[in-house]
């Protein structure tokens, strides 16, 4: 165990580390609401919401509005697969079946193939078959191939942690196996499964190098972000950033507050044994 | 086949399509594209090695792999010096389950930012008339504004630290709340010191947390593009803004020679890793 001198300089880093995450993102924040006059570093030139309210006007940089609810679709379809998906292969990686390891290498590989790969990959494939990229065909697969793995890769933590017991249990008072599983097995993973949701629903949203050639003529939110990086010069930018880090915040908010709803109840405890996690 | 065998098949099957079709195939897509031939307009099926000896005959595309290898290379030393103290703190040094985790959840929450929007949040940090140059006039440190801060190759170091060392932070946390206190008791019990239980215990279990974090960082950083373009201005180069550069001027088939280079050696690379250390029983 570390002695005080080392608590002590052990503290002072972790403390530095969190201001050097935080800074940054704190400072825009600030930035952001920067007066009309203002510009892209302090000094602040008065105070108001000049810049958010020009997120919303039509203007040069394109459609913010339009790129905004694509990308919460888009996220949305990505959510709902993966959670049914990982869900799924979860379940099935729990036995042996035959190609299983094969199957496993593949959910690996595709989270190791950097993604400006899978996005050119893609992009060639809709081109030479001579199908319209789009962010709903293209675009969802390929951002797929990133946030699969991560879901099922949750779901073995979760399961190899899982008592099997409960479902012994479950068989031994004459469960079927779709009853075991909607009524035993679901409501006592049901917290890590809205914590895939949440988990993919923020990769998703925020994903652009795998979008990048495969979302078609309809740009999704954070690739109209990185457009803007290059030809935009005022604090609209840091309102953007601002007002998406803000939704995110919400959106886990209400995901936590789902899942505290969703806590498996008292009674499915036993009084002494293991909780079951 | 077993009926079991076949439901869990079933179950296993939406995973092994969309793998399939998303990855398996375009993968393949690009290794065949790299082979065509193609002019201003259009792709010409063929099979030609014009790609790969244009790309890997010139100076420029050596000297690219070289810098990325660098930028992969720098900032895993960087993420894991800092990564494996923050994660070491966590786990050995706050005391109690719930202080523990709130911590950790703090450390997690400017993850669910954009990753564009917390580069574009060192701009007004390091720009000729930020924040750090401001405090360095003020501290009569320098007298005039510092001119690499932004738009370098240690704006974009700068960069991928601040987004990538969680991913180095996350699996060593968790290994290391895995290792059994009853060893370092021991340890301690046997004389060791605050250095050698780090080296002769923690290190050595610890290990495949490390190696995972690895890979996390490495094939981050190895892929990147936007990072690169945005905080060094377009003053440095890696193999991922060389592609998207190719992607931009429609040159697919030289852009696909360089993804099949950028593959390998992200491949070789992971091997190397993979071999150092065991992930398996992490997994």
């Amino acid at each position: 165990m570390p002695g005080r001198l080392a608590r002590f300089l052990l503290t002072g880093l972790f403390a530095l580390f969190l201001l050097f995450l935080y800074g940054p993102t704190l400072t825009i924040a600030v930035l952001s609401f920067q007066g009309p006059d203002g510009g892209l570093t302090f000094p602040m030139n008065g105070v108001s919401l000049h810049w958010f309210g020009q997120l919303f006007a039509t203007q040069a940089v394109g459609d913010i509005g339009a790129a905004l609810k694509r990308s919460l679709a888009l996220a949305a379809m990505v959510t709902a697969t993966t959670v049914v998906v990982s869900l799924a292969a979860g379940m099935a990686f729990r036995r042996r079946f035959p190609g299983a390891t094969v199957l496993f290498y593949l959910t690996l590989a595709s989270l190791i193939v950097p993604s400006i790969l899978v996005s050119l990959g893609i992009g060639l494939l809709f081109n030479l078959m001579e199908w319209e990229p789009a962010w709903y065909s293209s675009a969802y697969g390929a951002q797929l191939t990133w946030i699969l793995p991560f879901g099922l890769l949750i779901m073995f933590a979760v399961f190899n942690r899982f008592d099997r017991a409960w479902e012994e249990a479950a068989r031994d008072m004459g469960a079927t196996p779709w009853q075991e599983f909607v009524h035993v097995v679901l409501p006592i993973i049901a917290p890590s499964v809205v914590g895939i949701a949440l988990f993919g629903f923020t990769l998703s949203f925020d994903e652009f190098a795998r979008t990048l050639m495969t979302a078609g003529n309809g740009n999704t939110l954070p690739l109209e972000i990185l457009g803007m990086t290059t030809t935009v010069t005022t604090p609209v930018l840091y309102a953007l950033g601002t007002a998406s880090t803000a939704l995110s915040f919400v959106v886990i908010g209400c995901a936590i507050l789902g899942m505290r709803g969703l806590r498996p109840v008292g009674r499915l405890r036993p009084p002494h044994g293991p909780e079951a996690q | 086949m077993r009926r079991s065998a076949l439901f869990s098949w079933l179950q296993a099957a939406p995973l092994a399509l969309v793998l399939a079709v998303f990855l398996l195939v375009p993968m393949a897509m690009l290794v065949i594209v790299s082979f065509f031939d193609y002019d201003s307009y259009s792709l010409i099926p063929d099979f030609v090695l014009t790609n790969y000896r244009e790309s890997f005959s010139s100076a420029v595309t050596w000297r690219t792999f070289g810098k990325t290898l660098w930028f992969a290379g720098l900032t895993w030393v960087i993420t894991f010096g800092i990564g494996f103290w923050v994660a070491y703190y966590l786990a050995f040094v706050v005391r109690g389950d719930m202080p523990r985790m709130v911590l950790f959840v703090l450390c997690t929450v400017p993850f669910w930012t954009s990753n564009l929007i917390r580069m574009i949040a060192w701009v007004p940090f390091l720009g000729r008339n930020g924040l750090m140059n401001s405090a360095l006039i003020g501290m009569g440190a320098i007298n005039k504004p510092l001119e690499f801060l932004l738009f370098s190759d240690f704006a974009v170091v700068l960069a991928f630290v601040h987004l990538y060392t969680l991913f180095m932070v996350v699996p060593v946390f968790n290994t290391m709340l895995r290792i059994d206190r009853r060893l370092l008791e021991a340890a301690r019990d046997a004389g060791a010191g605050f250095w050698q239980t780090l080296w002769c215990v923690i290190l050595p279990l610890t290990k495949p947390g490390i190696g995972i974090g690895s890979i996390f960082v490495v094939v981050l950083v190895m892929g990147d593009f936007a990072t690169v373009r945005l905080m060094s201005g377009g003053q440095s180069a890696s193999v991922g803004l060389m592609i998207s550069n190719q992607i931009g001027l429609m040159q697919y088939p030289a852009a696909a020679a360089n993804a099949v280079g950028l593959l390998a050696m992200v491949l070789l690379l992971m091997a190397a890793i993979l071999r150092a250390i065991d992930i398996r029983r992490e997994l």
